[in-house]
C-alpha cells in the first residue's frame, strides 16, 4: 500500500490513484511461504559467509564445508520459495530440514561440550520443520489444479451455424500487409 | 471507484482508487460493463514483464458505455455509445497507423523515450500493461479513461451482448491475426500450441480461414475438449509424443503452419528437460523467457513453413536453434495485435453467426472477486479457461 501511494506521483493528472487498498490475491500461506523464503536466504548467506561461527557454536568444528554446502542449498530453496514455484521451494525446505536434523543428531554425543546448544538447535529446526510442512501442504492444496469441478467442453464449438457452415467462410486473399505497403 | 491493482508479484488487490478524469481533448471516459482476465495478465501477475509499478491498474480486455467525451473527439463518440476498447491505443494519424500497423503506433506510448531505448523504436501505448508501453491504467475497473478515444474504440451495434463482442478488443483478433499471418492455403495443416483463450480463437480462425487440418497441443483435458469442439485434432503432450503424432497426422511432412499461443511461460516438466534449464536460468535472472514451444515449432515445422507467434515474450530467450530455422527456410511472423485492422471483418462474422466468441467464457464473477479469480485462472482450477468480470 505504501509503495502504491508513493508511486501515485508517477501518474498523470487524469489517472486513477490508489486511495485505499482491498483484498489481495495473496493468501496467508503464500505470505508465510514468502517469509520462509527470505529466512532461507538470510540463513543461507550466514552459512556461506560465516560457517565457522555456526560450527563453533555447535561444537562441530571441522564441518565448515558441510555448513557452507547447506548454505547454498538454503539459498536455492529460498529463491524457489520466493518464486511462482514456491511449492517446490517449500518441499525442498522440508527435505533440507531433514538433512539439518540428521546432521545435528550427529553432534549430540557426550564428548561434545556444546551438546546443549545442539539440542536447542534441534528443537528450533524441529519447530521450523513443522511450519515448513504445514505451509508446503497448504500451498500445495491451495494451488492444486484438481480443486473444483472438472468439466469438459465438447459442446462449445463457437460456431452458432455449425462448423461446416463456418469452414472457409473467410477464405480470401490473405496477403500479409507489409510495412512498406 | 473499485479497480484491480497490481502491488507486486502475485499480489493483485481490489482497491479503492480515484475516478479517472479527462486530461486531453481526445480522451473519453467509459463506465466499464465487462472486462476479462487475459493470459498475458498472468505474465504481469508473475512479474515476468518488466517495468510494472505498485498501484498500476490491470486489464486490457474491456468494454463499456461512454459517459464523458473530450471536445477533441469530434462527434466520433457520444455519451451512451457502447464500445469495446482495443488493448492497443492508436492515434490514427502517424505513419504506422496509416499503414494499419496499429500495434506499433508511433505516438500513443507516453513513455516513448524509454521504449525507444529498450525496443530500439517505440511501440503503441497499451492499457493495463508495463510502463514500457505507456503505463496506462487498465480496464479491470469501474471506469476507464480512453486516450485517443476518437480512434481507439470499436462501436458495438445494437443487438449484440457484451459476451459476444468483448473479445474483439484482444483475444479474437489476436487469434485471427496469428492465423492470417500464416497465409493459410486450403491444403495446409496448422498446428497450434496452447489451448488457452488465444489458442481457442486461433483454432476457430483457422476454421474460418479454411485450413485443411488443425492440430491443437496442450495438456489440460478441459482445454483439449474445447479445442476438439472447435474442430481440432488434439495432442496431449503429457501423454503423447508431439513429434510422433504430428508426423503421423501429416504423413511425415510436418505441419506447414505453426502457431505459438503460449509465449514466455512454457509449462515446466521433466518430460521437456529444456524447460527445467530455462526455469533455472530464469530464477537466477540469466534468461527472461522459456521458449520451449518456439524451439519445438522450429523442429517440427515443414521446411518452407511459417511460424506465427502471438504468444507474449518479455525479453531475452536462449538456445533458439537458428541453424534449423535458417536451413529449413522458415518464416517467422509475430507482434502485438493490430486490433482495429481486423475488427470490422470480425464483427461481420459475429453478426452473421459465423462465430460466437462467448463460447470460451467459463467463469463470470463480479469485479470485487477479481483477486480470487486471478488465482483460479492461474492455477487452472475448476476447469477455468476464461474469466469475465462484471462491474
Amino acid at each position: 500500500m505504501m509503495f502504491a501511494k508513493i508511486m501515485n506521483v508517477t501518474r498523470s493528472k487524469g489517472d486513477p490513484k490508489v486511495v485505499r487498498t482491498g483484498p489481495s490475491s495473496i493468501t496467508a500461506s503464500d505470505r508465510i511461504a514468502r517469509n520462509l523464503g527470505w529466512f532461507s536466504l538470510a540463513l543461507g548467506a550466514l552459512e556461506i559467509l560465516s560457517p565457522r561461527r555456526i560450527t563453533h557454536a555447535l561444537g562441530m568444528e571441522g564441518e565448515e564445508w558441510l555448513v557452507r554446502a547447506y548454505g547454498f542449498r538454503e539459498i536455492a530453496a529460498g529463491v524457489l520459495s520466493l518464486s511462482t514455484d514456491k511449492k517446490i521451494g517449500l518441499w525442498s525446505r522440508v527435505a533440507g530440514d531433514g538433512l539439518d536434523m540428521a546432521t545435528l543428531v550427529g553432534g549430540l554425543h557426550y564428548d561434545n561440550p556444546k551438546k546443549d546448544n545442539v539440542a536447542v538447535a534441534l528443537l528450533i529446526v524441529g519447530g521450523i520443520t513443522l511450519l515448513d510442512m504445514a505451509t508446503a501442504e497448504e500451498v500445495t492444496a491451495r494451488h492444486a489444479r484438481q480443486t473444483g469441478r472438472r468439466r469438459m467442453y465438447y459442446e462449445r464449438s463457437g460456431f452458432p451455424n455449425g462448423s461446416t457452415a463456418s469452414k472457409g467462410v473467410a477464405v480470401r486473399n490473405t496477403a500479409v500487409p507489409q510495412l512498406r505497403g | 471507484m473499485k479497480a484491480l491493482v497490481w502491488h507486486g508479484k502475485e499480489d493483485i488487490r481490489c482497491d479503492t482508487v480515484t475516478d479517472p478524469e479527462i486530461e486531453d481533448a481526445r480522451d473519453a471516459i467509459i463506465k466499464v460493463t465487462s472486462c476479462a482476465i487475459c493470459g498475458s495478465d498472468l505474465h504481469l501477475f508473475h512479474n515476468f514483464i518488466p517495468a510494472m509499478l505498485p498501484g498500476d491498474i490491470m486489464g486490457h480486455e474491456m468494454m463499456g458505455e461512454v459517459v464523458e467525451v473530450g471536445r477533441g473527439v469530434n462527434g466520433k463518440l457520444k455519451k451512451g455509445d457502447r464500445i469495446v476498447v482495443p488493448f492497443t491505443i492508436i492515434c490514427g494519424e502517424c505513419d504506422q497507423c496509416k499503414r494499419r500497423n496499429f500495434s506499433v503506433c508511433e505516438r500513443t506510448n507516453r513513455n516513448k523515450k524509454i521504449a525507444d531505448k529498450v525496443f530500439g523504436h517505440t511501440t503503441a501505448g497499451l492499457f493495463g500493461y508495463t510502463h514500457l508501453t505507456g503505463g496506462y491504467p487498465g480496464g479491470q475497473a469501474e471506469y476507464l479513461r480512453v486516450p485517443f478515444a476518437d480512434t481507439t474504440h470499436i462501436k458495438v451495434p445494437d443487438g449484440l451482448s457484451d459476451e459476444q463482442v468483448l473479445f474483439l478488443g484482444d483475444i479474437l483478433p489476436t487469434g485471427w491475426q496469428a492465423v492470417v499471418q500464416c497465409d493459410i492455403e486450403p491444403t495446409d495443416t496448422v498446428a497450434i500450441w496452447g489451448c488457452g483463450p488465444v489458442g481457442q480463437m486461433a483454432i476457430r480462425s483457422a476454421v474460418l480461414l479454411g485450413a485443411n487440418q488443425i492440430i491443437a497441443i496442450d495438456r489440460l483435458p478441459e482445454r483439449l475438449s474445447m479445442a476438439e469442439a472447435g474442430g481440432a485434432t488434439t495432442i496431449n503432450f503429457e501423454t503423447e509424443s508431439v513429434l510422433q503424432r504430428l508426423n503421423d497426422l501429416t504423413d511425415g511432412r510436418g505441419p506447414e503452419k505453426c502457431i505459438d499461443c503460449i509465449g514466455t511461460e512454457s509449462h515446466v516438466s521433466l518430460g521437456q528437460p529444456d524447460t527445467i534449464l530455462d526455469r533455472a536460468k530464469q530464477l537466477v535472472l540469466m534468461e527472461n523467457d522459456r521458449p520451449h514451444v518456439l524451439r519445438e515449432m522450429i523442429y517440427v515445422c515443414r521446411p518452407g513453413g511459417v511460424l506465427s507467434i502471438p504468444g507474449v515474450y518479455g525479453g531475452l530467450a536462449d538456445k533458439i536453434p537458428m541453424g534449423q530455422l535458417m536451413n529449413k527456410g522458415l518464416s517467422v511472423r509475430t507482434g502485438q495485435t493490430h486490433v482495429n485492422r481486423w475488427t470490422d471483418e470480425l464483427l461481420d462474422h459475429i453478426q452473421e453467426g459465423h462465430i460466437d466468441p462467448s463460447f470460451v467464457i467459463t467463469h463470470t464473477a463480479p469485479l470485487e472477486q477479481g483477486p480470487e479469480m486471478y488465482r483460479v485462472f492461474r492455477d487452472k482450477q475448476d476447469s477455468c479457461v476464461k474469466v469475465v468480470l462484471k462491474t
